[in-house]
């Protein structure tokens, strides 16, 4: 594929600066710490502590003590009010050069993916060489606020400037205001969970409970292989003691998975299907991936996996529409492979986030669907029919956890590996395909490609 | 891991009460720092009277690295280091002299001083005679070392193959025993060829500069310190631990500046993807250094063929098939310095696995050392005593005392002791050295 392409002509006369151009972003590494399951191993690890051990991690595993690098991007879903600046406070206590400069940014559960496009787009348009990109989250060390009522009465009680004022906005106080608020992941415009959301579109398109544990299934089984293959030697550093992910499941069986209870979509008509073990745990957990120019990989003798081909954004009406809260990939993906002449036969590697077993399903379902793919997607027919040999094949969500903003980390890191694997083997380039749903009604999607 | 015992003797009213009761005093062992001079003294050089030759020209390389050099006993001189020069002597008889001018001064030898014999190994077709003089070496120094208190050690270097005094490896031993980098190796002999590159710069704080070293088991203990003092001398430092270590590995591989590099080195592969990380990221490979190793302690009667397959596989097959891979890349001047143990010199009781590798390690050292001689390397083994590690500090209290004391040093060494003699045996000047096993154990009683 071409490298460079000039975007726009210099000026006549000389005065105007350097034209621009854009040039490959590549995916050199990844590094992340074992993901742990909420109130376990990383019970009282902060995302600042999570966010530099990952960091540190892949600073150790490619050299980069004293670097400056051209930013680091990441975020975190739960988030400290005191974590404004969550990353450039892991950069800070990091072995990179304290000249490498970072931000905070958050797109819910498509953070890290979010943050992967923009330190790509960064390098490919020329602004930064090298670059870092990852997420953080944990429920265990999550924010807890207290009640609109008792806020409201301290800031007014901080603003009186008498203390019979302060005395007043105190005494406004209910003894039920006193309860703190934990953080709910809820959406807020409809009040329900993800969950009961998914509930909702898993009955829409009709997905069997079996087909969920199946898909649950194989994700703790390619999991467990890519762990016992040495696929994650140099993808992940322990952390607190923990080697592994522990949400992993080696032995789970469909009789196992088959015996739980559904804990979504209880009050709808038709039977629920959602289970613990076909949802994703809530989890702790970071990650990281790096980035760079070809010229900055090379200068540094740094490894290449993958090109950071292209990614498309989309988002859903689940409010008032008729569409599903994880549903946006589904509308991202056609527009993101048109946009690069390319189709799902085109890809190698499927890498689609499993917030639950049935998103992967109902992502499957939609676009095999003729009506779907003309109303909705705006096709001539169905989107097309994916090759279930091709998803997740090292596992994915179900199986490792998701700590929601370092998910993003994760599957990139990993896709950027399968297409280099694949391609050292075959000798032909190799494709993955990534696919995150948010909150909001929100979707990520990217496509990597071998060197 | 502290020994507060050591301490306790060495300050305050504790150490007035252990003078007064005549307690063991273990000294605080002075170590090196840059910049601090070679020796804490005056450095007297004495020989035979055949050797006087070989004596003048030691003393004018002690002159080159600015040390203050006395050719005669003096009373009003507390002494930082004793050279006798025997490399001539024929006959038994004449030894007594300088030897007995040794024993004159060693009543002012300062505290972490130091005395090193310079003599020639006994080879087949000596005479009875010549033969007895040059055995009998070994038998005074390591004697010799165990009368020494304060810290000061006594060490011996022996030339073989008719190595020069002033050669570039007999120069660089030297400089190495009487330096604070040796502190906790004592009552040793180490055998000096005269291969070597002429022209090094001995006095450099950073003699491995420009050059790339693996270090297995780097996560912690002795191998971070490996990797640590390794990165001190210049060294662009690979570390390597099993995946399960990597916490400890990013830590010690972002302490040093170098790369982590999560492998269990009793893969199959495990040298090619040494071989592959080191060339591909750092452009070359000259120093492996194989420290990862692991204890299974049982009795035979009870061992189980885990506790014995795990040990030999990852203490000595993997070192074996690492080596391979590096013998088949045909590297040049590739030194390897492999961890031996004492327990694989003198044996130790629960411990017939580990001993049986370390002492295979030995082994393989010897057999190894002239393969990679053809190009310039070497093949070298350090075998640590009592180290103070997180290992050492499960040991039960009193059995753990008691491995204190026991060495003429009467206290454990630290890990950056056994570094230092890696460092020593990976530098370029220590090319005369090959196929040896350098104790760092404070002249531990069992074994030689």
């Amino acid at each position: 594929m071409a490298t460079r392409q000039k975007t726009s002509a210099p000026a006549a006369g000389g005065a105007a600066a350097q034209p621009q151009t854009v040039r490959d972003a590549v995916v050199v590494g990844g590094n992340r710490i074992p993901f742990s399951r909420a109130g376990k191993k990383y019970a009282d690890a902060s995302n600042q502590e999570m966010f530099t051990a990952a960091l540190e991690g892949l600073v150790a595993r490619f050299g980069l003590q004293g670097e400056r690098l051209g930013e680091v991007v990441g975020g975190a879903v739960l988030k400290h009010s005191r974590d404004f600046n969550l990353i450039r406070e892991s950069v800070l206590g990091s072995s990179l050069s304290p000249a490498t400069p970072a931000f905070d940014l958050q797109q819910a559960c498509a953070t890290g993916l979010e943050a992967t496009i923009n330190v790509a787009n960064k390098i490919r348009l020329g602004q930064i060489e090298s670059g870092v990109a990852g997420g953080s989250d944990t429920v265990s060390d999550a924010p807890i606020a207290v009640s609109e009522g008792l806020r409201r009465a301290l800031l007014e009680a901080q603003h009186a400037k008498t203390w019979q004022a302060r005395a007043k906005a105190l005494a406004a106080l209910r003894p039920g205001d006193l309860k703190p608020l934990t953080p709910a992941t809820d959406e807020p415009r409809t009040g329900l969970s993800m969950g009961e959301h998914q509930a909702i579109t898993t009955a829409r398109w009709g997905i069997a409970r079996e087909a969920q544990d199946e898909i649950a299934l194989a994700s703790h089984q390619h999991l467990a292989a890519a762990w016992d293959a040495g696929f994650f030697d140099d993808l992940v550093t322990p952390f607190r003691g923990l080697t592994r992910d522990d949400n992993l499941r080696a032995d789970t069986s469909i009789e196992k998975l088959a015996s739980l209870k559904p804990v979504f979509g209880r009050s709808l008509e038709t039977p629920p299907t959602m289970t613990a073990g076909n949802s994703t745990p809530l989890t702790d957990g970071a990650s990281t991936v790096l980035l760079g120019s070809r010229e900055w990989a090379e200068s540094h003798d740094l490894p290449v996996l993958a090109r950071f081909v292209d990614a498309e954004t989309a988002a859903v009406d689940f409010v008032h529409g008729h569409e599903g809260l994880l549903m946006a990939p589904v509308h991202a993906v056609p527009r993101l492979l048109a946009r690069n002449g390319l189709t799902l036969d085109d890809i190698d590697f499927f890498e689609i986030h499993e917030a639950f077993a049935s998103t992967v399903l109902t992502t499957l379902a939609a676009w095999e669907d003729v009506d779907y793919g003309k109303n909705e997607l705006g096709l001539s027919g169905a989107f097309g029919t994916v090759d279930r040999a091709k998803i997740n094949v090292n596992g994915s969500s179900l199986a490792a956890g998701h700590p929601f903003a370092a998910t993003g980390g994760r599957i990139v890191a990993t896709a950027a590996k399968l297409v280099a694997q694949r391609a050292a083997e075959t000798g032909r380039p190799a494709r993955a395909l990534i696919s995150v749903c948010a909150a909001g009604g929100l979707g990520a999607t990217a496509v990597v490609e071998s060197v | 891991m502290t020994d507060r015992y050591t301490q306790a003797v060495n300050s305050g009213f504790t150490k007035t009460l252990a003078k007064k009761l005549g307690l063991p005093r273990p000294a605080i062992l002075r170590r090196y720092r840059a910049g601090d001079p070679l020796t804490v003294g005056p450095v007297l050089v004495v020989a035979d009277g055949a050797s006087k030759a070989d004596a003048d020209a030691l003393a004018q390389a002690l002159l080159a690295w600015d040390v203050d050099v006395r050719r005669q006993p003096t009373d009003d001189v507390r002494w930082g280091a004793v050279l006798l020069v025997v490399t001539e002597a024929a006959h038994p008889t004449d030894l007594a002299e300088p030897v007995l001018a040794v024993g004159s001064v060693l009543r002012s030898l300062a505290p972490n001083g130091r005395v090193l014999t310079v003599s020639r190994a006994p080879v087949d077709g000596d005479s009875p005679a010549l033969a007895a003089t040059r055995n009998g070496v070994d038998g005074f120094l390591r004697s010799l070392a165990k009368e020494l208190r304060g810290g000061a050690t006594g060490n011996g270097v022996v030339l073989t193959d008719g190595a020069a005094v002033d050669a570039p490896s007999t120069l660089a031993t030297v400089r190495f025993f009487l330096s604070a980098k040796s502190a906790y190796v004592d009552g040793q002999l180490l055998r000096v060829g005269p291969a070597g590159p002429a022209g090094t710069d001995l006095t450099t704080d950073r003699p491995l500069a420009g050059k790339v070293a693996v270090v297995t088991g780097a996560a912690r203990g002795i191998g971070a310190a490996i990797a640590k003092t390794l990165a001190r001398d210049g060294a662009t430092v690979v570390c390597v631990d099993v995946p399960a270590a990597g916490e400890g590995l990013s830590r010690t591989a972002n302490d040093v500046g170098g790369t982590a590099l999560q492998l269990d080195v009793t893969a199959d592969d495990a040298g090619e993807r040494i071989l592959a990380h080191a060339r591909e990221r750092h452009g070359a490979l000259d120093i492996v250094v194989h420290n990862a190793g692991i204890l299974r302690d049982k009795l035979l009667a009870n061992m189980n063929p885990g506790q014995w397959e795990s040990v030999v596989a990852v203490n000595l097959a993997a070192q074996l098939r690492i080596n391979e891979s590096l013998l088949a890349a045909g590297l040049e001047g590739l030194h390897i310095v492999s961890l031996a143990s004492t327990s694989g010199i003198a044996g130790n009781k629960g411990q017939s696995n580990y001993a049986f590798s370390k002492a295979g390690v030995i082994g393989h050292t010897r057999a190894t050392a002239p393969l990679l001689a053809a190009q310039g390397g070497t093949a070298n083994a350090v075998a640590p005593g009592f180290i103070e590690t997180d290992m050492t500090s499960s040991i039960p209290f009193a059995t753990r005392e008691v491995a204190r004391r026991l060495p003429t040093l009467a206290q454990g060494g630290k890990p950056v002791d056994v570094a230092e003699a890696i460092a020593f045996l990976a530098s370029p000047a220590a090319a005369g050295v090959n196929g040896q096993v350098l104790r760092v154990c404070g002249q531990h009683m069992v074994g030689q």
